[in-house]
C-alpha cells in the first residue's frame, strides 16, 4: 500500500511500485483532468506539480513520490499562482482542442511560481509541452501577461 | 475527489452524454459546464428517443423541432445539442452564436454538447451530418439560425399568452420577451415550459434577421469551452468511465493483414498483476484487466507469432519488404498518361510554339495525424440488450450504424456518447482498420463487462491512417515574355478516398488532386492528371487533405516559372490573376498587412539574412494567400512571421477564424520543417513522439491574419489556413538559397539538396 498527498488529501493506493503516477491519478483517484499522450515524457500533456515542481507523470513511478505533496489541474485553482495563470488562460483564450491544455496550465504554474517574471529564455526553457493545435504563441502571451511584461517577443 | 473513485457510476454521470436526464443529472451537467448549480431546472423536454434513428425518421426536417436541440432553463441558461463535434475548431462557440442570434439570447450562456444520433442533426445542406472538410458552418448557418428564429417565435407566443396581448406588440431583449407599453418583461426561462406545447411555426414562417442588426454573428465572442479546458474539466472519450468497467489495452500485429496465432506465452500473462484475461482479436491481441496500466504491460509482454494471410489480395496488406524510401522510387518512375484531372485548351500545342520549357518533380511525405489524444471506445453492454459506446468520432451515423452491425444490436438499441475530441485533424472518421471501436465491441461482449480500450501512442501509430505521399512531375511552356502559357502536372500518387476503398473509384479522387487542380491562375493550356499508385499504406484524411501537399507543389513551381521568367513571384500572380477581382484583392491585402511585399534578401535588425515567400490556396470554399519570412542559421530553418490574408466569403466569429489560422499554419509549418512517417521493413521507424518530430514551442512562428469578407458563398474555416503556409515557407527559402525546395519536410535534407 502507498499513501499518496494528492490536492491536500491523503490516499492509500493499492498499486505496483512501478505504476507511472498518471495511471493512479487517472484510474485510482478519478482525476481525469491529466492526460495520457505519449507517456514516455516526450509531450507534457501528464504534468503535475510535486512539492511545486512540474513532473511528467508518465514516466513517475508512484513509489517515489510517496508522502510528497502532489498537485493536479483539479486543484490547480487553489494554488493563487494557479488561478491567476487559468485566468490568463481563459483570458487570452489559449485552449483549441484542450487536451493539452491541463499541462501546459501546469507547467506555466510551476514556471511562475519559481520566477515571477521569466524572460523570453526562461519561457523557452520551462514551456516545453507539445500543443498539435499550435496555441504556442497564443501560451506565451498568456505567460508574459502573467510576468506583467509587453507583449510577445518572437 | 478524495477517495478512489466508487464503481457506482458516479463517474458516468459528468459525461456529457445527450442521453434522457433526471433532474439531479441535469443539475450536474449545469454545475460542470460553469452555470449555477442551484437553479431550478424547467424548460423543454429533449425527446431524445423520439428524434433517435428510428421508423419516424422521415418525417423529421432536420433543424426544425426545437426541443431536440434547445432546453432553456428557469435560470436562463440555454442547452444546445450541437450537431457538430467538438475538437479545438470551437464550433460549439459559432454554434451558440447562430441559434443565439435569432433566438435572441447571449451567447454565454450557453451550453453546449454533442447532440446524439438521430435525423433533427442531418443538418447539413446535402442532407447529412459530420464534422470535416470545414464545412459545418458553412453547410448549416441557415438552418441554425432558422432554428433560433423558431423558437424565439414561440416563446413570443407564449409571452403573449401569458401577458394577455397581441404577439405583435412583443418584441425580445436578450434572454426576455418584453412587452415595452406597459413595461412588462418575461424571461424565456420562465415561459420555456409554455412555448415547448405550443405548436412550432412553421420553418418558413419565420424571418431572419438582416445582418446589419446582428449582436453576436461576426464578434469575436469568447469560447464556451474555454474555462473548462484550462482546468481539466472538459471530459473526452479516453476520461469515459462507467460502473464495473475494465480497461484493456492492444498489441496490434506490426503489419497489416497478419493475424494472431499462438501467444508463447499466454500462461505467464495471465498470471501478471490485475490481469482478467487475454483475447485475440482481428489483427490483435488484448489483454483486460482491472486497470490500464496492468493490461498495458501485460499485453506488451505478449509474445505473438503472426500469421501471414492466404490471401493477399483481399484486404489492405503490408508486405516485409515495403519501405518509404523504396515508395518514392516507385512514385518517380511511374510512367503512362495517367487519368486526366483537369484540362483547359491545347497543351501539347502550347508546349510546341513555347518559347522555353521548364520541368520539375516535387515530392511529399507519409504523415501521422498524432492529435495528442489516443484513440479509445467504452463499450457497455446494458441488461436489457442495449449498447453504450463513448467513442472520439467526427461522423455519428456511420459510427452508430457500423457498431449496430458489429455488435448485432438493432440500431435503434444503441447509443453513441460523442464525446469531446482531443483534436482530430481528420484522425476520427470512420476507417476500416483505424479505430477502437470493433474492438472495444467485442471485449465488452467477450467478458459481460464494460470496457475501455485504450491505444497507446506505439499502437495509435502503426494503426494511424496517413495522409498520403505524392510525387508530382510537372512541365511549364513559357512565352516570349517570359509569361506562362502551358502547365502540365502529373501526380503519382493514391488518393485518401482511394486509399480507404482500397481500390480506384470508378471516378478519379477528387482529394488526391485537389491543390494543383482548381488553382484560378490564367494559364490557358492545362493538363493535369494523376497516375494512380497503389500503397500498401492505410490513407486517410489530414488537415487540409489533398491541398495539405498539392499547394506546396504547384505554388513552388509557380515560384520556378516566375525565376524562368524573370518576375516577381508576387507580381506573377498578380498578374496571372488580374482579372479576378476576389483573389487580386486578397493578394494585395496579405501585401499590405506585411507591410508591402518585400522577398528580400535583407538584412534584419539582429543581423540575420531573412527572405519572403508568397503563396495562394482555394481551400474548401475559402481563399487565402500567404506569406512567410524566413531564415538560415547554420542550416537550420528559422520562420519568423507568417502573414495569411483569408476570404472565407463571410464569418461568424473573427476571433475563432484568428484561431484556426493561428493552428493550420502551426501545422503547415510542421508540415513543412519536420514531420514525416517513414516505413522500413513494412513497419513505421517511429513509433512515439520521440522519433516523430511535431512542431515544438520554440519553432513556432508569430502569425498575423487578415479577413477579408467578399460576401461571396461562406467557405471553410478549419482547415484552409494550412495549404499556403508550407509553400510560402519554401518560397522564401528559395529565394534565400537560390535553389528551389522540391520536397518536404526540409529536416529530410532533400529539401534543400
Amino acid at each position: 500500500m502507498i499513501r499518496l498527498h494528492v490536492n491536500g488529501t491523503v490516499h492509500t493506493i493499492d498499486a505496483l511500485g512501478e505504476t507511472p503516477l498518471l495511471w493512479v491519478i487517472r484510474d485510482d483517484l478519478g482525476l481525469t483532468g491529466t492526460k495520457y499522450g505519449c507517456g514516455i515524457a516526450q509531450c507534457g500533456a501528464c504534468s503535475v506539480m510535486i512539492d511545486g515542481v512540474v513532473t511528467r507523470s508518465c514516466v513517475t513511478p508512484v513509489e517515489s513520490v510517496a508522502g510528497k505533496a502532489i498537485t493536479t489541474i483539479e486543484a490547480v485553482e487553489h494554488d493563487p499562482v494557479g488561478a491567476r495563470v487559468v485566468e490568463a488562460w481563459v483570458r487570452h483564450q489559449v485552449p483549441q482542442c484542450g487536451y493539452c491544455q491541463s499541462g501546459q496550465v501546469m507547467a506555466a504554474t510551476s514556471l511562475i511560481k519559481g520566477k515571477a517574471h521569466p524572460t523570453d529564455a526562461d519561457i523557452d526553457a520551462a514551456m516545453t509541452n507539445l500543443c498539435r493545435c499550435g496555441t504556442y504563441t497564443t501560451i506565451r502571451a498568456a505567460v508574459h501577461d502573467l510576468a506583467g511584461a509587453k507583449g510577445a517577443a518572437a | 475527489m478524495t477517495a478512489p473513485l466508487p464503481d457506482d457510476g458516479s463517474a458516468a454521470e459528468a459525461l456529457p452524454t445527450g442521453a434522457p436526464v433526471n433532474v439531479s443529472r441535469r443539475r450536474f451537467l449545469m454545475a460542470s459546464a460553469g452555470a449555477s448549480a442551484g437553479a431550478f431546472v424547467l424548460g423543454f423536454g429533449l425527446p431524445i428517443n423520439a428524434a433517435r434513428a428510428d421508423g419516424t425518421a422521415t418525417a423529421v426536417v432536420p433543424g426544425t423541432r426545437v426541443p431536440a436541440f434547445l432546453e432553456i432553463r428557469a435560470d436562463n441558461t440555454v442547452r444546445l445539442q450541437c450537431p457538430f463535434v467538438e475538437g479545438g475548431q470551437g464550433i460549439f462557440t459559432a454554434m451558440a452564436q447562430l441559434v443565439g442570434e435569432e433566438l435572441d439570447a447571449d451567447p454565454a450562456t450557453f451550453v453546449v454538447e454533442n447532440a446524439p444520433v438521430g435525423p433533427d442533426y442531418k443538418v447539413m445542406v446535402n442532407g447529412r451530418r459530420g464534422t470535416g472538410g470545414s464545412s459545418s458552418v458553412r453547410t448549416s448557418h441557415l438552418t441554425m439560425r432558422r432554428l433560433g428564429a423558431i423558437a424565439r417565435a414561440m416563446l413570443l407566443t407564449a409571452g403573449a399568452q401569458s401577458m394577455g396581448v397581441p404577439v405583435g406588440e412583443l418584441t425580445t431583449e436578450p434572454g426576455h420577451v418584453v412587452h415595452a407599453r406597459t413595461s412588462r418583461r418575461l424571461a424565456y426561462g420562465a415561459l420555456a415550459a409554455q412555448a415547448l406545447d405550443l405548436p412550432a411555426p412553421a420553418p418558413d414562417s419565420v424571418t431572419l434577421k438582416d445582418k446589419s442588426r446582428f449582436r453576436w454573428i461576426g464578434k469575436p465572442l469568447a469560447r464556451v469551452d474555454v474555462r473548462a479546458k484550462s482546468t481539466g474539466r472538459a471530459m473526452y472519450a479516453i476520461d469515459a468511465h462507467v460502473a464495473g468497467m475494465l480497461h484493456a489495452a492492444i498489441q496490434h500485429a506490426p503489419r497489416l493483414g497478419l493475424e494472431p496465432g499462438t501467444i508463447r506465452n499466454a500462461d505467464a500473462i495471465r498470471a501478471m498483476h490485475g490481469v482478467h484475461s487475454v483475447h485475440t482479436l482481428p489483427g490483435a491481441v488484448a489483454v483486460v484487466a482491472e486497470r490500464f496500466w496492468h493490461a498495458r504491460r501485460a499485453v506488451e509482454a505478449a509474445q505473438v507469432d503472426w500469421i501471414e494471410p492466404a490471401d493477399k489480395t483481399a484486404m489492405r496488406y503490408m508486405p516485409a519488404d515495403f519501405s518509404t524510401e523504396a515508395h518514392a522510387k516507385l512514385l518517380a518512375s511511374a510512367s503512362g498518361p495517367g487519368e486526366m484531372a483537369e484540362t483547359a485548351g491545347d497543351a501539347a500545342t502550347a508546349f510546341a510554339g513555347a518559347a522555353s520549357v521548364i520541368t520539375a518533380s516535387y515530392q511529399s511525405q507519409f504523415l501521422n495525424h498524432a492529435q495528442l489524444e489516443p484513440p479509445s471506445t467504452l463499450a457497455r453492454f446494458n441488461p436489457d440488450g442495449s449498447l453504450e459506446v463513448w467513442a472520439p468520432n467526427q461522423s455519428p451515423d456511420a459510427f452508430l450504424a457500423d457498431i449496430a452491425a458489429r455488435a448485432g444490436v438493432a440500431p435503434d438499441r444503441v447509443t453513441l456518447h460523442s464525446t469531446m475530441l482531443g483534436g482530430f485533424f481528420g484522425r476520427h472518421f470512420k476507417y476500416n482498420t483505424a479505430n477502437p471501436y470493433p474492438q472495444a465491441i467485442a471485449l465488452a461482449k467477450a467478458v459481460g463487462r464494460p470496457v475501455k480500450v485504450i491505444w497507446t501512442r506505439e499502437e495509435e501509430f502503426l494503426r494511424d491512417t496517413l495522409r498520403p505521399m505524392a510525387l508530382v512531375q510537372f512541365r511549364a511552356g513559357l512565352d516570349a515574355a517570359g509569361m506562362p502559357v502551358a502547365i502540365e502536372a502529373i501526380s503519382a500518387c493514391e488518393g485518401p478516398g482511394e486509399g480507404i476503398a482500397n481500390k480506384r473509384g470508378e471516378k478519379l479522387d477528387a482529394s488526391a488532386l485537389e491543390g494543383v487542380t482548381g488553382k484560378q491562375y490564367a494559364i490557358p493550356h492545362r493538363h493535369i492528371a494523376q497516375r494512380y499508385v497503389k500503397t500498401p499504406i492505410t490513407l486517410g484524411y489530414w488537415r487540409s487533405v489533398g491541398h495539405s501537399m498539392n499547394d506546396f507543389f504547384y505554388e513552388c513551381f509557380l515560384d520556378e516559372i516566375a525565376v524562368k521568367g524573370g518576375k516577381d513571384p508576387y507580381e506573377l500572380r498578380l498578374h496571372l490573376l488580374a482579372d479576378n477581382r476576389r483573389l487580386t484583392t486578397l493578394l494585395r491585402a496579405v501585401a499590405d498587412l506585411s507591410g508591402g511585399w518585400q522577398p528580400g534578401p535583407y538584412t534584419a535588425p539582429d543581423g540575420s539574412r531573412r527572405a519572403r515567400g508568397i503563396a495562394m490556396s482555394s481551400p474548401f470554399g475559402s481563399e487565402t494567400a500567404a506569406i512567410a519570412e524566413v531564415s538560415i542559421d547554420q542550416g537550420q530553418v528559422r520562420v519568423h512571421t507568417i502573414w495569411q490574408a483569408i476570404d472565407p466569403g463571410s464569418i461568424v466569429n473573427p476571433a475563432i477564424v484568428a484561431a484556426q489560422v493561428m493552428s493550420a499554419s502551426a501545422l503547415g509549418l510542421s508540415q513543412v520543417l519536420c514531420e514525416q512517417a517513414v516505413y522500413r521493413d513494412g513497419m513505421p521507424i517511429a513509433r512515439n513522439l520521440d522519433g516523430y518530430a511535431i512542431l515544438r514551442p520554440d519553432a513556432m512562428a508569430q502569425v498575423h491574419t487578415r479577413i477579408v469578407e467578399s460576401g461571396e458563398k461562406m467557405g471553410g474555416i478549419g482547415e484552409p489556413g494550412l495549404p499556403a503556409v508550407p509553400p510560402a515557407v519554401a518560397n522564401a527559402i528559395a529565394r534565400l538559397t537560390g535553389k528551389p525546395v522540391r520536397a518536404m519536410p526540409l529536416s529530410s535534407g532533400k529539401g534543400l539538396a
